[in-house]
């Protein structure tokens, strides 16, 4: 029983209800860094890890929060799990941490950690609570890793730093720039919306 | 130090040049949501603008009078997350005082302010940046104007977009995420004119 609904929080959080492209969230602070994959490896892996622990917590605290205060609390459990975060990434990685500047800090207001912490960690058990942030954090990545894998090997020629395509390689220049991260999270919107469509359509007919 | 920049310059560069939205995508959840409407969008506009200046303002103070003497740098999210709270809360009781009409127009739009991104994104610039106090508030206030011109922008567009046919897998978000892509192309026509750094 209980393993059932671990993986249907897994299968939900990843596909059916993933936190980009269906619920729309958390797209703020981290299409900015989608330009090279380190990045956003980096940035999503602190979302993640972010977003897991603040869900345990709150959902720990739970019946200890008055409800008027909640949001306060909820805020200052994620701005310290993000600190955290913060002062690891400057003291281990100086240069990245550099390059992604405020966005660091901006994991504070990514609106995946409030959704998460108010839809799911409100009503459940610390541990399920736990799951389903870090897997929150892996939809997330997963979406976000792909547009990068196109926006580097584009713009820059490279994956991860190395670079893969031959010498004669024109970059992209838009590749780099803002808008393109926001075509390609709508290509990557149109193509699962598509997708889960069909398989609707499909299920209905079956039960006919 | 770098010699500060001049504050007019500034508040025309962060509404254009480096729109806090179409180039550094902050406040793009509130942002996607309630473009929908066209006045609520003017509401959400008006009130992002009214606490980003103040909340800029503020900060600023706390950051070179507590925290900077301090040392306390390391909590400085804490801190700023709490300062925005604060504002939009007094500011929430303080136009339902004053003006009940504008509570009713305003109001609404407020505690969504709290998470929004682009406010505190505002103020981490500012710490980065190393700005004087009228610059904070100039580049708080352009900002604010910034956001606000955007979402009205892309309000209007919306509204046209709806009476038009679009693939149903890009209705909504998808359709939307489009439009804002070329409008950032459309104000990246303005890099390079000024800068704010």
């Amino acid at each position: 029983m209980k393993n059932s609904k671990t993986l249907t929080i897994l299968k939900d959080n990843l596909w059916t209800n993933n936190p980009i492209f269906i619920q729309i969230l958390g797209i703020c602070s981290t299409l900015a860094v989608t330009n090279s994959m380190r990045n956003t490896m980096i940035m999503t892996l602190g979302v993640t890890f972010a977003t897991a622990l603040s869900s345990l917590t709150l959902s720990g605290l739970k019946d200890l929060m008055p409800r008027k205060v909640r949001m306060i609390i909820q805020v200052v459990v994620m701005s310290f799990y993000v600190i955290l975060l913060d002062i690891l990434l400057r003291a281990y990685l100086p240069d990245v941490s550099k390059q992604l500047g405020p966005y660091v800090g901006l994991i504070i207001t990514n609106c995946i950690l409030m959704g998460r912490a108010e839809a799911f960690a409100q009503a459940n058990k610390p541990l399920l609570a736990f799951w389903d942030g870090l897997t929150s954090g892996l939809g997330y990545m997963a979406v976000l890793m792909a547009i990068a894998v196109v926006r580097e090997l584009l713009g820059f020629g490279t994956l991860f730093g190395l670079r893969v395509m031959p010498e004669g390689f024109v970059a992209w220049t838009i590749m780099i720039m803002a808008p393109s991260a926001f075509f390609l999270v709508a290509m990557v919107m149109w193509w699962a919306k598509s997708v889960q469509a069909k398989r609707e359509a499909a299920r209905k007919e079956a039960k006919k | 130090m770098t010699p500060l920049i001049n504050p007019v310059t500034l508040f025309f560069a962060s509404i254009f040049t480096s729109n806090i939205l179409l180039s550094n995508f902050l406040g793009m959840c509130s942002f996607i949501s309630i473009s929908k409407d066209w006045k609520s969008s003017f509401g959400l506009g008006m009130a992002v603008t009214v606490v980003m200046t103040v909340t800029a303002a503020i900060s600023w103070l706390v950051l070179s009078y507590v925290i900077t003497p301090l040392g306390l740098e390391y909590l400085s999210f804490i801190v700023f997350i709490v300062v925005i709270a604060a504002v939009v809360q007094i500011l929430e009781m303080v136009i339902d005082r004053a003006s009940p009409a504008l509570y009713m127009s305003l109001g609404i739009f407020l505690p969504l302010i709290t998470v929004n991104c682009a406010i505190l994104g505002a103020i981490l610039f500012m710490q980065i940046r190393n700005y004087g106090f009228v610059q904070a508030v100039t580049f708080g206030a352009g900002s604010g104007v910034g956001w606000w011109l955007a979402i009205m922008l892309l309000a209007a567009i919306r509204e046209r977009i709806e009476k038009n046919p679009v693939p149903a897998g890009l209705k909504g978000p998808g359709i939307t995420m489009i439009t804002i892509g070329f409008m950032a192309m459309a104000f990246i026509g303005f890099s390079g004119m000024i800068a704010v750094q």
